[in-house]
């Protein structure tokens, strides 16, 4: 039984430790918002935050998150949460959207810490998340918008 | 000439389903449907499957759901939609939903395509739905209005809709109040649609119009076909042949059966399923079975052999002639200058970030499949066969997909097909089949790998006096229904498009076609053909204009005499870039012209070179799409295909080795990331012509421009793709 607190919620799952969080979070809990793009920390498609980090939820085991605090997409809240999030719709970033979970959560945890980014800061932070459809303009200009937001 | 308004009802009967209907009340819970009768011509349809099919319906409680006859793969067709049928509607925007149709080609066949097929592709939806779907909004508004004229009893003419309330002087009413009244009204002959000049949203920006589902894709809200959720659902992953043709000989499953959560393993056409209660016992008691292959019939060959294979082939004379014009030979022999050049394209892989998936369950007669329904119909009929019963007991559910880029548009069903064997092998069960990466990856349907042999000659002013291009790949459409209408003389048009017709002048022109067969499956990939001859044609015209002593834009607007709309947008690419104004130390650009699908690019790609490779910083593109129905979705479309186009000639390539794929993941599979992403420019030309698609031709033009301007830096020329192979460096 591994118990860890799920956007706010405390979680006891009866799952294989060695099991992904990915596959937790999205089987066991059933919050689908996490993707799967590669399973191999490549993609960034399944980001969620582990105590405010940005983390590949493909290659974090279960028993890994034993106390820990994650942050899915379902649950990002809050000033900078909100921003990111409106500047996103306001600038129609997203086409297909399967990446998008988790490029706001990148950029949800890189406005915590650099409440002034540049292109280069957005593209280090954001290198990892890839977006085949390519909304790579639009990220960074929703990024600096809620950074304008924030300021 | 305006078609005959319907509104649709249940279209069980076929005559009735020629004829159309005015939907019942009962049929949809109280609401009004429209559709409008199919054209005459189009009467061989197959008669409708999906008795609830129409362009629009309106609940009572005012709800607006559009019924998109285009999947949306992240193009946005729904949005643009949406925008068509509010238009002239005029409900209020929160009021709309879309969704997907199916099962009435009589309703979404696709009109680019003869109309009597429903699907997405080729750049076709905006086309295609342009006046059908803006005429079933004027229909429904009228029929509304009449409603509220009898319920007020006040002339229709004085009634006003806006925001999805009817007005009459100061009074309001919503559409649902009088859906049930205007459901039973004759629906009208014949409507009249706004004036261009009274537009409100078609050729409208944010904040206007701003796509519905884009907070819903940004809250993680939005759900594909892996996120469906069913009472039982389970989950399959597959083992599919090591190699291209290999089939199951025998498998052994004894260990994976005894292990936690699964459920069966089974054997389906094309491998063995495993199928589980959750993916990860899925995925781990798929590495407990073996399975041994026969692999007669399997292509064993590297794709370096094939290449040199192609290579071969291309200096031979082609097998096929898709034009002659002129005399090349002579042309060549009284050219003061005569330049060749040796194109090689790799396969490529689509990469969809969402990995292919489907969903079947068979229940008492009837199948239910989830999926990225790019050719319903298609799909209908082939989960029918499977699960051996009629089409119309077959319902498709039309999921929004995470990417596609044209690899959910396969003809023989695919992954759906395999979902609804898994589910009849394991007796009607609801499974979700869901490749990983790896098995996506290494699936096949690439975009073929093909070369080019170019020659062309110059006369001693530098104008060119004779073209020739050969082409060798494999076909898309061969061996497909497609390839009655798609191949004709031997030549396959997706293998030629982009080279066989182009814009300039060429006195002597020849282009030739081998079409090869390998045991490598192949696919459309976004811009299909013109994602090769558009970078041969390009590249190799930026030669010419070079041994001519020219400017690349001025040499191209001499060629483009009798194409002014080319050359307009041309010029707008020119412009905008700054094409006259120096550039500072270390920046270099390069300029590429291509339509594709009747939409004309042009891009002008400015860049350093960094190590050996181009550093793109900005890209200008200017484009011809006529009527730019949502401008920013336009904008959007063109900035994708910059970053998609980009990645693939710069990093991506599919290798075989002995057969076997060797790339499984985006770690042997390059694409591009945001820190190699340009600055992107995109300029619309204004237009009053029919609106062409955009999903697509803002691909062919990036490669070529990059490779000109990488030219300009280095006075190198690359030739094979892409550009980081080894033997580029
Ligand atoms: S799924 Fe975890 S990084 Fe791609
Ligand atoms: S929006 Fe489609 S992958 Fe990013």
């Amino acid at each position: 039984m591994i118990r860890f607190s799920v956007n706010g919620q405390q979680q006891e799952l009866d799952l294989e430790t060695d099991m992904p969080l990915l596959w937790a979070l999205r089987d066991g809990i059933g919050l689908t918002g996490t993707k799967y793009g590669c399973g191999q920390a490549l993609c960034g498609a399944c980001t969620v935050l582990v105590d405010g980090q940005p983390t590949r939820s493909c290659q974090v085991k279960l028993l890994d998150v034993a106390g820990r605090q994650i942050t899915t997409i379902e649950g990002a809240s809050g000033k900078v949460a909100e921003v990111v999030q409106q500047a996103w719709a306001r600038l129609d970033v997203p086409q297909c959207g399967y990446c998008q979970s988790g490029q706001v959560l990148a950029a949800i945890s890189l406005l915590t810490e650099n409440r002034r980014p540049t292109d280069a800061d957005i593209d280090a932070a954001l290198s990892g998340n890839l977006c085949r459809c390519a909304t790579y303009p639009r990220i960074r200009a929703a990024v600096h918008e809620a950074a304008r937001a924030l300021a | 000439m305006i078609p005959r308004f319907l509104a649709d009802r249940a279209l069980k009967d076929p005559v009735a389903s020629r004829r159309g209907f005015l939907l019942g009340a009962a049929a949809v819970t109280g609401g009004l449907m429209i559709g409008f009768a199919p054209r005459s011509a189009k009467a061989q349809a197959p008669a409708g499957r999906n008795p609830f099919a129409g362009y629009i319906r309106i609940g009572t409680d005012n709800t607006v759901t559009i019924f998109s006859a285009h999947m949306d793969m992240g193009q946005g067709i729904y949005h643009g939609i949406a925008t068509l049928v509010n238009e002239e509607l005029m409900a209020d925007w929160a009021q709309i939903r879309v969704e997907g149709g199916w099962g009435n080609p009589g309703l979404y066949g696709n009109v680019g395509w003869g109309g009597t097929v429903q699907g997405t592709g080729g750049s076709t939806g905006t086309p295609s739905s342009f006046d059908r779907y803006r005429k079933a909004g004027a229909a429904a508004r009228l029929m509304l209005v009449q409603a509220a004229a009898q319920e007020w009893n006040v002339p229709a003419a004085e009634i006003e809709v806006e925001k999805g309330m009817l007005r009459h002087k100061a009074r309001y009413m919503s559409f649902g109040n009088v859906v049930a009244r205007a459901a039973a009204l004759p629906v009208p002959q014949e409507v009249p649609l706004k004036r261009p000049e009274d537009w409100i949203y078609i050729g409208k920006d944010r904040p206007i119009l701003r796509k519905y589902d884009s907070l819903a894709k940004s809250t993680g809200r939005q759900n594909f076909t892996i996120d469906v959720r069913l009472p039982g659902l389970l989950t399959a992953v597959m083992i599919h042949p090591p190699r291209f043709g290999a089939k199951v000989r025998q498998f052994d499953a004894t260990r994976a059966k005894a292990m936690r959560g699964v459920v069966d393993v089974v054997q389906v056409p094309r491998g063995v399923a495993v199928v589980a209660d959750n993916m990860w016992r899925a995925l781990k008691a798929r590495e407990a079975v073996t399975v041994e292959w026969d692999e007669s019939g399997a292509e064993t060959r590297s794709t370096a052999e094939i290449m040199a294979a192609y290579h071969a082939l291309a200096k031979q004379p082609g097998k096929a002639v898709a034009t002659d014009i002129g005399n090349v030979g002579s042309a060549f022999a009284s050219a003061a200058k005569v330049l060749e050049a040796t194109f090689e394209f790799p396969y490529l892989a689509h990469a969809a970030l969402e990995p292919m998936n489907a969903i079947a369950r068979i229940e008492n007669g009837r199948v239910e499949v989830w999926g990225g329904h790019q050719m319903p119909d298609v799909y209908q009929a082939i989960a029918a066969g499977i699960a051996g019963v009629t089409p119309d007991k077959v319902t498709l559910h039309v999921m929004k997909t995470g990417g596609g880029f044209g690899r959910r548009a396969v003809i023989d069903g695919d992954v759906i097909a395999e979902a609804v064997a898994v589910s009849k092998a394991i007796g009607g069960r609801p499974v979700r089949v869901q490749w990983t990466r790896e098995d996506d990856m290494r699936a096949g349907r690439y975009r073929p790998a093909y070369v080019h042999y170019l020659k062309a000659g110059l006369d001693a002013a530098g104008n060119i006096v004779g073209w020739q291009n050969h082409i060798v790949g494999q076909s898309i459409v061969s061996g497909t229904p497609f390839e009655a209408g798609m191949v004709k003389n031997g030549v396959d048009v997706t293998s030629v498009e982009g080279a066989s017709e182009l814009p300039y002048a060429f006195p002597n022109m020849r282009v030739e076609l081998t079409t090869t067969t390998t045991g490598v499956p192949v696919l459309w990939w976004r811009a299909v053909g013109s994602t090769h001859t558009a970078y041969a044609v390009e590249t190799f015209l930026d030669e010419l204009a070079v041994a001519a002593g020219k400017d690349p834009v001025a040499f191209r607007l001499d060629l483009l005499k009798d194409h002014p709309r080319h050359a307009a947008v041309l010029k707008l690419a020119a412009e905008k870039a700054g094409w006259d104004q120096p550039l500072p130390p270390g920046r270099f650009r390069g300029v590429a012209l291509a339509e594709s699908f009747d939409t004309i690019v042009a891009e002008i790609a400015e860049i350093s070179v960094e190590g050996n490779q181009p550093k793109v910083h900005r890209v200008t593109c200017a484009l011809d799409c006529g009527i730019a129905v949502n401008p920013d979705n336009v904008r959007a479309q063109m900035e994708g295909s910059v970053g998609f186009g980009l990645g693939a000639i710069l990093k991506s390539r599919i290798t075989l080795d002995q057969g076997r794929v060797v790339e499984g993941n985006f770690d042997g599979y390059e694409v591009l990331r945001i820190d190699e992403m340009p600055m992107v420019d995109v300029h619309i030309l204004p237009s009053t012509e029919a609106p062409t698609g955009v999903g697509e031709p803002g691909v062919p033009p990036i490669g070529p421009a990059v490779a000109n301007a990488y030219f300009a830096a280095t006075k190198r020329r690359i030739r094979a793709l892409p550009f980081n192979r080894p033997e580029n460096s």
